[in-house]
């Protein structure tokens, strides 16, 4: 195949990329795009391998089953409460990936570059292999920290920060020294220390990074993830990668962005780890008598009620209570009630992962709300349901400039008429704030495990 | 332990301690209970449905006072008409009363009470706090006397109290005031909404305004500031001043409505006068006054206690007994309290109940503690209301002043971008150029797509960037037939990794697409 050719199938699959993520726009369209990022892949993949560089067929066709089967199989087998985990690994992968042609890429010595081009794309490497560090091993540590291999706290050391800037410069240089050695054909060594001094410093960020903020990390991972790609392409001098990679990144970015906003924290705050970072004062103590509830009188008050919102968190995907929740939705909506879910945007540990949740239990999409959409309507509901979740509907945040939630903004449940509060017991959420909701007079707890609470609601409600 | 509870003995006194609900709960705590023979017959419950409880029947209410451990009564004990003897005197040595005892009303009462070395819990004296509502008897007969107070005007009101429109001609709704929005007040609120009156409310006390409004009722609003709550969530004495104006609203309201229930008392006082007899004599013919307060003097001056009266042609009820007029109901309630009361008593449920001083809403119900006497309880910690939290400001901390130094922050990233991209212009071969255009204008473009996502396709939108990242298999594509075995393991590598995540990444994507339905 020619390289024109090439260049047009490579054409073509950047258009079916963008075409890709505009079909998420909704979910009509969600299903198409998906198929155009597909066709584009496999055009892209089979443009590269007929074109005249190519000729070990074996190995790449080896390769590329393998690698396939193993993604086919993980696609199959993930759980939809494992969705963070699966997206933060892959994360990792295409950090590895990254690394790798990086390494290759520098062993190669046809090329035949000089002057200010050869320095650039040394250049072009050393950022390329450190940032598919950085996400390979930051991604590692999501990973971990997602499926619980490790504590979801934020581990801090002493002198982070300065932890980090040394880490930095360091890697700065190490860039200098792999420039100047590069000249003469060596470098390898600064490229293989910078290599480890990218991959601590991937480790020691998301380490002090804690689980309520994973929503940020993750999107943050997928944004390098992106960029890698990118920096793999001017590497290499391919369009194509720089295009998607570029898209990637900045898909990721703005999905870090809008999870910074949903909880009302700088990006840079969430990346140095740590709450507490901008208020002064001491949070305000919360005080009063928590009021019980038992599952059958949770379910007289939901027959007794019109208008039903539920609020679905962490940890509801955590006790596996989706299922349980849709028969209650169903059995709700066949008796004439208005039932909806309402979503805030960093509920769960990664993007939209609640929707994926309730959409696996078959929940249709169209009574799940954004917090945006319902924040106004508290007023007509009669009874909100909290499952496994705390700082998303902790009125502190509102009315308490001293809580370290100051300013996210919550869902504000507690205007609805009662709120009946799932918790497992009486602990504060991550961000070890006391929340004053569960006190209100409006408000009432229902303990125990969300699922086995959830099943007896069910009960309660069929008897 | 065995619980007895005695027919009730006070003139007029319909209403029993326990029901057979309530016994068989009491039961499963480990109790044994015993009922005086047509105890319940007031209240419309056979001694048959007490037996099929478990309720032990006794005929007699000496040998009843006498074998139980702990009485339950509703009234507080007096002297038994037909055995001559004062029901104090029958309590056992060293047992347990629970009921009614108004021990600031009651002093020798008390003192008999402590001399039998008894230890005794007084249902008034609950505290009033979110823990013990559960067992407050005075709000469940304070409910119910609301409740019947409207009942009992419309028997002695002559017209509807919902307007109607009819063939015969148009009925205007009747008016309804009710000074004093408790939680009678608010029982006698509801009541009369759901009549079809026209309900207005007044309280000193500012917190309950939402509470009448949201019971569709209007509050009248004095034009006068000062706060009229007292601890415990009652209300107090108001200053002459106060007094003054809400008696001038009184009196022009007295001339409008057709029914006046009043329900103000201050704890531990006599009731203050609200309506005067000017006031009465202003009120059209046929109206009624339901006065909840006679027990304590009246907040009318014309009312007479339990009777009915009319003045100037304006009923007026005294009634001091309406839960007793509603048996059954205040009843059923009043039992329920003293179950709760019991099981917080018994927090073991092995039939010994365990005065706690420690615990705070036991220690306000107990009065006597084994002949001591322990009340009046230090003050209550906690109001009933909860503190205004409406006002605090929604709106955080005041917004920094941007100076000079913010503004500078602010260009700075710009100005830095600016220049970097200025220097590596300067330096940049052509062929480097051309390849940062196009990466400048995808980095555009993504940010115009990524915007248009929706919020819950957050997560598919992840799963297939990675699917797209994986891309990055077309770098190693390309390397992998460079010389050297090297590089074809680390792109081979490359090849396989990148390949887990196009294939995992858009099936999972397929995957979860599949699920959204509507």
């Amino acid at each position: 195949m020619s390289q024109s050719l090439v260049t047009m199938s490579y054409i073509i699959a950047t258009i079916l990329f963008i075409l890709s993520l505009s079909g998420l726009s909704n979910q009509e369209t969600a299903r198409r795009g998906n198929y155009f990022g597909m066709l584009g892949m496999a055009i892209a993949i089979v443009a590269t391998v007929l074109s005249d560089s190519v000729n070990s067929y074996v190995i790449l066709i080896l390769a590329l089953l393998i690698g396939g089967s193993i993604g086919v199989k993980a696609a199959l087998k993930v759980e939809m409460t494992q969705m963070p985990e699966l997206v933060a690994i892959m994360h990792s992968l295409v950090g590895m990936a990254a690394v790798l042609v990086g390494y290759a890429n520098f062993m190669d010595s046809s090329s035949n570059l000089a002057g200010v081009e050869k320095i650039i794309h040394e250049v072009e490497i050393y950022i390329g292999i450190l940032i598919g560090a950085v996400t390979f091993s930051g991604s590692v540590i999501a990973f971990c920290k997602l499926s619980e291999k490790i504590s979801g706290k934020p581990m801090l050391l002493p002198a982070r920060h300065w932890l980090n800037l040394g880490l930095l410069i360091a890697a700065i240089v190490l860039g200098q020294l792999f420039l100047s050695q590069a000249e003469t054909g060596g470098g390898t060594l600064p490229l293989l220390l910078m290599t480890v001094v990218a991959l601590a410093f991937g480790v020691h960020m998301v380490m002090a990074i804690g689980g309520a903020d994973m929503p940020v990390v993750v999107s943050m991972l997928n944004s390098y993830s992106g960029w890698a790609a990118a920096a793999t392409g001017f590497m290499l001098s391919n369009d194509l990668l720089i295009v998607t990679g570029a898209l990637v990144g900045s898909s990721g970015a703005i999905l870090s962005y809008i999870m910074c906003r949903a909880m009302n924290r700088h990006f840079l705050s969430v990346i140095a780890g740590g709450f507490g970072t901008g208020s002064g004062g001491e949070a305000a103590v919360v005080e009063g008598e928590v009021q019980p509830i038992d599952a059958e009188e949770t379910a007289k008050l939901l027959l007794a009620a019109k208008n039903i919102m539920i609020i679905p968190g962490y940890g509801m995907a955590v006790a596996q209570a989706q299922h349980t929740v849709n028969e209650i939705t169903k059995l709700l909506r066949d008796k004439g009630k208005k039932v909806g879910f309402g979503i805030h945007p960093v509920a769960g540990r990664m993007p939209g992962h609640m929707n994926v949740l309730l959409a696996e239990a078959k929940v249709p999409y169209d009574i799940v709300y954004e917090m945006d959409e319902i924040n106004e309507d508290w007023a007509h509901v009669d009874v909100s349901i909290v499952i496994g979740a705390n700082d998303i509907v902790n009125p502190s945040a509102l009315d308490d400039p001293n809580s370290p939630i100051a300013g996210m903004p919550v869902l504000e449940c507690w205007k609805g008429e009662t709120t009946i509060v799932l918790k497992r017991s009486m602990a504060s959420g991550y961000a070890g704030v006391g929340n004053p909701l569960f006190v209100l007079e409006n408000t009432r707890m229902l303990f125990g495990d969300a699922n086995a609470t959830m099943q007896a609601v069910l009960k309660a409600l069929k008897g | 332990m065995k619980i007895g509870i005695p027919k009730e003995i006070h003139q007029g006194e319909k209403r029993v301690a326990t029901t057979p609900e309530a016994a068989e709960q009491i039961i499963k705590l480990g109790f044994s209970v015993c009922i005086e023979s047509g105890a319940g017959l007031n209240a419309n419950i056979s001694d048959e449905a007490y037996k099929e409880a478990g309720v032990e029947v006794v005929a007699d209410a000496k040998t009843l006072w006498q074998t139980a451990d702990i009485v339950m009564k509703v009234r507080a004990p007096e002297r038994h008409p037909e055995l001559a003897i004062d029901e104090t005197e029958l309590l056992s040595e060293n047992g347990a009363l629970i009921s009614f005892i108004w021990p600031a009303q009651n002093e020798a009462l008390m003192q008999k009470l402590a001399a039998k070395n008894v230890t005794v819990l007084a249902m008034d004296s609950v505290p009033r706090m979110s823990r013990a509502q559960k067992l407050d008897a005075l709000s469940s007969m304070a409910n119910i006397a609301g409740y019947r107070a409207l009942v009992e005007a419309a028997q002695h009101f002559g017209r509807f109290f919902t307007g109607q429109i009819t063939a015969a001609g148009k009925i205007p709704p009747a008016k309804v005031l009710v000074i004093g929005a408790g939680v009678a007040g608010l029982a006698a609120i509801g009541a009369a909404k759901g009549m079809g009156a026209i309900v207005r409310s007044f309280d000193t006390r500012p917190e309950v305004k939402e509470q009448i409004e949201s019971m569709d009722a209007e509050f009248l609003m004095l034009d006068f500031k000062e706060e009229g709550s007292g601890t415990g969530g009652y209300a107090k004495t108001m200053s002459k001043e106060f007094i003054e104006a809400e008696m001038a609203l009184f009196a022009k309201q007295a001339m409008e409505v057709d029914i006046i229930v009043t329900t103000a008392l201050i704890p531990g006082k006599p009731a203050p006068k609200l309506i005067t007899e000017a006031m009465v004599l202003s009120m059209k013919p046929g109206s009624v006054i339901v006065d909840l307060a006679a027990e304590q003097g009246g907040n009318c001056e014309l009312t007479e206690k339990d009777q009915v009266v009319v003045k100037h042609g304006v009923t007026i009820i005294g009634y001091t007994n309406l839960p007793s007029r509603l048996a059954n109901q205040s009843s059923q309630l009043y039992a329920t309290n003293l179950r709760h009361l019991l099981t917080e008593l018994c927090p073991e449920k092995n039939g010994v109940i365990n005065v706690n001083m420690d615990d705070e809403v036991i220690r306000g119900t107990t009065v006597i503690k084994e002949g001591k006497i322990t009340w009046p309880p230090p003050p209550p910690k906690l109001s009933a209301a909860p503190a205004p939290q409406t006002e605090a400001p929604s709106v955080l901390a005041p917004p920094k002043q941007p100076g000079p130094f913010d503004t500078i922050k602010q260009f700075l990233p710009l100005v830095i971008g600016g220049l970097a991209l200025f220097g590596i212009g300067s330096v940049a071969p052509t062929s480097f150029m051309s390849h940062f255009t196009v990466f400048v204008l995808a980095c555009f473009v993504g940010y115009q797509v990524i915007w248009n996502v929706s919020a819950s396709l957050h997560t598919p939108l992840m799963s297939v960037t990675n699917a797209i990242s994986g891309i990055i298999v077309i770098g190693a594509l390309v390397q992998i037939s460079t010389p050297g075995l090297i590089i074809t393991v680390l792109a081979g590598l490359a090849i396989l990794i990148a390949s887990i995540n196009i294939a995992g990444g858009f099936l999972v994507t397929r995957r979860m697409l599949e699920m959204f339905r509507k």
